[in-house]
């Protein structure tokens, strides 16, 4: 198995400004995230999930240590090949939802047809076809998420980095939405790093899960759930389900409970 | 509850038809107000007969249409530098604040000095207006923005200038809108007054004039003409401002 995104010692330091000191948010982290897995992360509110994902993203520099993604170092900028989902709708109100998956393709020097070509592929895989020419505002809020992740997919990502991309849905829907990932994950082979406060949604989905601390955020286990390759949201019924998500609260239970006095 | 439109509409006949009886009755005298009927008859007769009536109405909505383009264009740019720049917006925030409260007028024999008796004077003159209201519409709804946008042109990697005319630009219609609207009426306002004071043609200066002259019907036709147009244009804003609405939040 080969490492596709490698973090050494990537802390992050946010400096000291109006009036507040400098908050240590992240790390030190030592993390090898592999090729082609479903990898989870957990841990309490404010713990700096998501300065992880958006280092990894290139969004955000680490202030000490190295992340690299393919062997070079992630820099300044979103490296070729990183596809990102936010937690926040992030679908444009003004754009179609054929405008705005076609969207992800702007800065890749890929000509129209092949735009057309992958805006068709990344609609008709996220169930999006009857909804082409509507607008954000039509569609229900599972809906947009998905034309996000159909904005990502037409760039054809290695890495698909997705930072609580179901937190605002309601369970049932998150669960179809986990479904969801777990075929897109299949059939682009690409390596998925999944941020989550549902530790059901990291039991369910991952290959392995990390679970993190409270601020400064590190990694206090990394546990492996061996599902088969094609599991469902079905498996939320097995006895190893109930024992994974069991085994995670009992490692994130004091780490939640600190991060709850501390604000 | 009836339609509203209906009841405005029906106000505002109202009170045309009590104007133009309290005209025609003689209550008000035919050299203070002529009856609304009157008013439409002149400036049917203008459009009809007079030679200078187009030439001068293409001149003053011509520059008031450049006055608009020149707060709109220029006042967003500045907007987003200056959103890129949080400093310099402290610094210039009091000023913007007070800006309305200068009368902008005064200025303007500073104006024909720089450009002299010409188009140019009330173009600047409408921009000057309108500008600032641009630009701190355009501050206000950059502020509204969600920041994930942000994010999503860094994953696109798109260039500073892309991202202002692809993501900004569109995602701050809703609120850059209201001001555009501002815009338009200072505009209105900075040119019309200014062909009272600093202009050889245009229909400022004809309403001085027939006001000069004691010609009361062509004084209330051209101030009709300009009632008229200020209204289509914002009735057509409006209508875009609620199409906008409907497409980004949805109906109702």
């Amino acid at each position: 198995m080969n490492v596709h995104v490698a973090l050494k010692g990537v802390t992050r330091v946010y400096p000291a400004h109006s009036g507040q000191g400098e908050v240590h948010a992240l790390g030190p982290i030592d993390l090898d995230i592999l090729r082609g897995e479903f990898f989870g992360v957990v841990g309490p509110s404010g713990c700096g999930k998501s300065t992880l994902l958006e280092t990894i993203a290139g969004l955000v520099r680490p202030t000490a240590g190295t992340a690299t993604f393919e062997g070079r170092e992630i820099g300044g900028e979103v490296p070729e090949g990183i596809g990102v989902v936010f937690q926040e709708d992030a679908s444009f109100p003004w754009l179609t939802v054929e405008r705005n998956v076609e969207f992800g393709l702007r800065r890749a020097g890929v000509d129209s047809a092949e735009i057309a070509r992958r805006t068709d592929r990344a609609i008709d895989f996220m169930g999006l076809s009857a909804f082409r020419r509507a607008y954000p505002s039509q569609l229900s809020g599972g809906m947009r998420q998905r034309v996000c992740i159909a904005r990502t997919l037409v760039t054809q990502p290695h890495l698909i980095l997705l930072d609580e991309p179901f937190g605002a849905l309601d369970q049932q829907t998150r669960l179809l939405m986990g479904e969801e990932l777990l075929r897109l994950w299949r059939d682009t082979g690409a390596t998925v790093v999944l941020i989550t406060h549902s530790l059901d949604e990291a039991a369910m989905l991952s290959d392995r899960v990390a679970v993190m601390s409270s601020r400064p955020g590190r990694i206090i286990a990394t546990i492996e759930t061996h599902w088969p390759r094609d599991r469902d949201s079905r498996i939320v019924s097995e006895p190893a389900f109930g024992q994974l998500t069991s085994q995670l609260w009992t490692l994130l239970r004091d780490e939640s409970r600190k991060a709850l006095n501390a604000e | 509850m009836k339609h509203p439109g209906l009841l405005r509409l029906a106000i505002v006949a109202g009170a045309v038809l009590a104007l133009e009886i309290a005209c025609r009755s003689g209550l008000i005298d035919r050299v203070t107000m002529v009856p609304p009927s009157q008013m439409v008859a002149a400036l049917v007769r203008m459009s009809r007969t007079a030679p200078w009536f187009w030439s001068d109405t293409g001149s003053t909505f011509r520059n008031i249409g450049a006055a608009t383009v020149l707060s709109i264009v220029p006042g967003f740019l500045i907007g987003l530098v200056i959103h890129a720049l949080p400093r310099l917006r402290a610094v210039l925030n009091p000023v913007f604040m007070s800006y309305y409260s200068v009368p902008t007028f005064v200025f303007y024999p500073l104006l024909i000095v720089i450009f002299g008796i010409n188009s140019a004077s009330l173009i600047v003159m409408g921009a000057l207006f309108g500008i600032v209201a641009m630009i701190s519409a355009t501050l206000a709804s950059i502020d509204r923005i969600p920041r994930v946008y942000g994010k999503v042109a860094r994953v696109a990697g798109l260039s500073p200038w892309q991202k202002a005319l692809r993501i900004q630009l569109p995602a701050a219609i809703p609120h850059l809108i209201t001001g555009i609207r501002l815009a338009v009426a200072y505009s209105v306002i900075g040119v019309i007054a200014g062909e009272f004071i600093i202009a050889t043609a245009g229909l400022g200066r004809r309403l001085t004039l027939s006001y000069n002259e004691f010609d009361t019907p062509n004084m209330y036709g051209l101030m009709l003409l300009i009632f008229i147009a200020v209204a289509i244009v914002n009735s057509v804003l409006q209508r875009w401002e609620g199409r906008v609405h409907v497409r980004w939040y949805g109906r109702r």
